[in-house]
């Protein structure tokens, strides 16, 4: 039997174990060179040339120059001030959100509450909040309440209520059932129960997610100020919208340098947290 | 903790020694608590002082609130529904495009980062890395292109690339780059050595023993990861054109900003089912693509 004789019989008795053939890698071609087509395609609707490529980098290769050595301006302590206000939403927008979504999660996990359509709207109405973007909550309160911080901490409230419900009915729900009947034949009522045989569970996770997110907006509130919302981010589009480039890179390293330090602190927090 | 662990290490002294060291302990713990939440206390009045967190601005400005939610309902009655939704989305064809636009300058950033972050992350790897400094430089720079959010690349790259989707699409780029290198280099970091050893073992060059060793066991990981990555990519390109990147952000920033109020919601709505579509299927096709061990 010749090799290639081998191999046809082979392939007639494991075909999985060997290449497709035919149809099947016809296909195939075909939808890789679509994939290749579309995405071609999708540059040239973008006008994304080389040349403009190019151009570009250069352009950007001049403008980090320009931001050597980064420079405070002269107004340092408003830039360090505005750093504090990004701060300061941050705290005071998480902690307001971690304490409305207490009820909601409580209300949307389904080992407290049993009642399926409720919770069913309670979960869709989260997910309209959370589905819609921070940012896009910051413009509408911008208009709503005005130029400033409070715009970025309502965005920060509005949007993390629901993340922080649905990760506390999360947490609810995986926790043990046992306490909880410990308590209720005991003769605990309902809300005795939740207190003490399911929140001692769930807390240490909940408080977790809780610096989670406040980590998370810490990143988001720095450009937040992009669309007027305060903080750090506004003086960020101002400074490169006048091409102060030194001022950005300034800013761009401040905010590095502090979204390390509140990652570490928290990352630290939570370890302590979670260790059993 | 029971009282019969406090009083153990007691050498079984007398009901009383334990009670009070139960007691103590119970005190200590209280006092540490009501020291943290007063510390949380006083940071947040701190921060709320700071951010204009007032509540007499916040009563003050919900009537505001809810009237602004009030005008972006359009006007729906019953007979004239149609009329009325055709009024209410007057600019679908408008917005359908900035949709695409969006959903397409998103793929081309996932594309484009995931791409090289794959080329990348073998070379920052732990262990895999051919060159222990150049390991630490890639390590670094995809920190670097992480920790900077895209609209603030977005905004360097309107002044370099010109306004439009190019910078949005080089601004989410840069950013998952950064977001995909470090996942990747940890999929790769946790693959089994067993197979590189034997490649290696068998003569094979480095290059081999990552397309034939170390590839085949984190692929389904990276995509995976690259699906999740460009449902991401969705939401961010959606907002990349708040400062003028391309996408349908542009749209909501002129609608929010102009007080076209019942296009806002239109949008918004629009926006919605678009991300949540995709976020449904791409849910879908990574749960089929990592054997459903993470599947609910």
């Amino acid at each position: 039997m010749s090799a290639s004789q081998d191999v046809a019989a082979w392939q007639a008795r494991m075909p999985a174990a060997f290449g497709r053939r035919g149809l099947a890698r016809g296909l195939r071609w075909v939808l890789a060179l679509g994939a290749v087509g579309f995405t071609l395609g999708a540059f040239v609707w973008f006008e994304m040339t080389p040349a403009r490529f190019l151009g570009g980098l250069a352009e950007l290769l001049r403008v980090s120059l320009l931001m050597l050595p980064p420079s405070p301006g002269e107004q340092p302590m408003e830039l360090f001030w505005a750093l504090l206000e990004t701060l300061a939403m941050a705290v005071a927008g998480t902690v307001v959100a971690a304490v409305l979504a207490v009820p909601l999660g409580f209300l949307a996990a389904r080992n407290v509450i049993s009642l399926a359509p409720f919770r069913f709207g309670l979960r869709r109405f989260m997910d309209v909040l959370r589905g819609v973007d921070q940012l896009v909550w910051a413009l509408i309160f911008v208009r709503a309440v005005g130029l400033g911080p409070l715009a970025g901490v309502l965005a920060i409230i509005v949007s993390d209520t629901g993340t922080l419900a649905k990760l506390y009915s999360e947490a609810l729900e995986n926790a043990d059932r046992r306490p909880v009947d410990g308590v209720r034949a005991a003769g605990g009522d309902g809300v005795q129960s939740a207190r003490f045989g399911l929140l001692p569970q769930a807390l240490p996770l909940i408080l977790s997610n809780i610096l989670y997110i406040f980590e998370s907006n810490v990143r988001s509130s720095t450009i937040l100020g992009i669309v007027g919302a305060g903080g750090i981010g506004f003086q960020l589009s101002d400074r490169i919208r006048a091409l102060r480039w030194d001022e950005a890179a300034f800013i761009i390293l401040m905010i590095l340098a502090t979204v390390a330090l509140i990652d570490w602190g928290s990352a630290a927090l939570r370890r302590r947290l979670l260790r059993p | 903790m029971t009282r019969a662990d406090v009083a153990a290490p007691l050498g079984g002294g007398s009901l009383a020694a334990a009670e009070s060291a139960f007691g103590a302990l119970r005190g200590e713990r209280r006092r540490r608590g009501l020291l943290g939440w007063g510390l949380l206390a006083l940071v947040f009045l701190a921060s709320a002082f700071v951010a204009e967190l007032d509540p007499t601005r916040i009563w003050a400005g919900l009537p505001r609130i809810t009237e602004y939610a009030e005008r972006t309902l359009p006007l729906l009655r019953w007979g004239h529904l149609p009329e009325d939704l055709a009024e209410w989305f007057w600019d679908l064809g408008h917005w359908l495009q900035l949709l695409a636009e969006t959903v397409v300058m998103a793929y081309l950033a996932t594309l484009v980062g995931s791409l090289f972050a794959f080329l990348g992350c073998f070379f920052a790897t732990r262990g895999l890395a051919p060159n222990a400094p150049l390991a630490w430089v890639i390590r670094r720079g995809f920190e670097f292109a992480r920790a900077v959010p895209e609209l603030v690349f977005a905004l360097l790259f309107i002044y370099a690339f010109g306004l439009g989707p190019m910078a949005g699409v080089m601004a989410v780029a840069l950013h998952s780059l950064g977001a995909q290198g470090k996942l990747f280099a940890e999929a790769a970091e946790g693959a089994g050595a067993g197979p590189v050893d034997g490649i290696r073992a068998a003569g094979g060059s480095w290059a081999e023993s990552i397309r034939f060793g170390v590839v085949p066991q984190i692929l389904p990981n990276l995509a995976s990861f690259t699906l999740w990555r460009f449902e991401i990519n969705v939401r961010n390109s959606a907002i990349i054109g708040f400062v003028g990147a391309g996408g349908i952000g542009e749209a909501v920033f002129t609608a929010v900003r102009l007080l076209h109020y019942e296009d806002v919601s239109a949008l918004l709505i629009l926006l919605v089912v678009t991300v949540s579509v995709i976020d449904q299927l791409c849910g879908r096709l990574r749960h089929r693509l990592i054997g459903g061990e993470t599947a609910k």
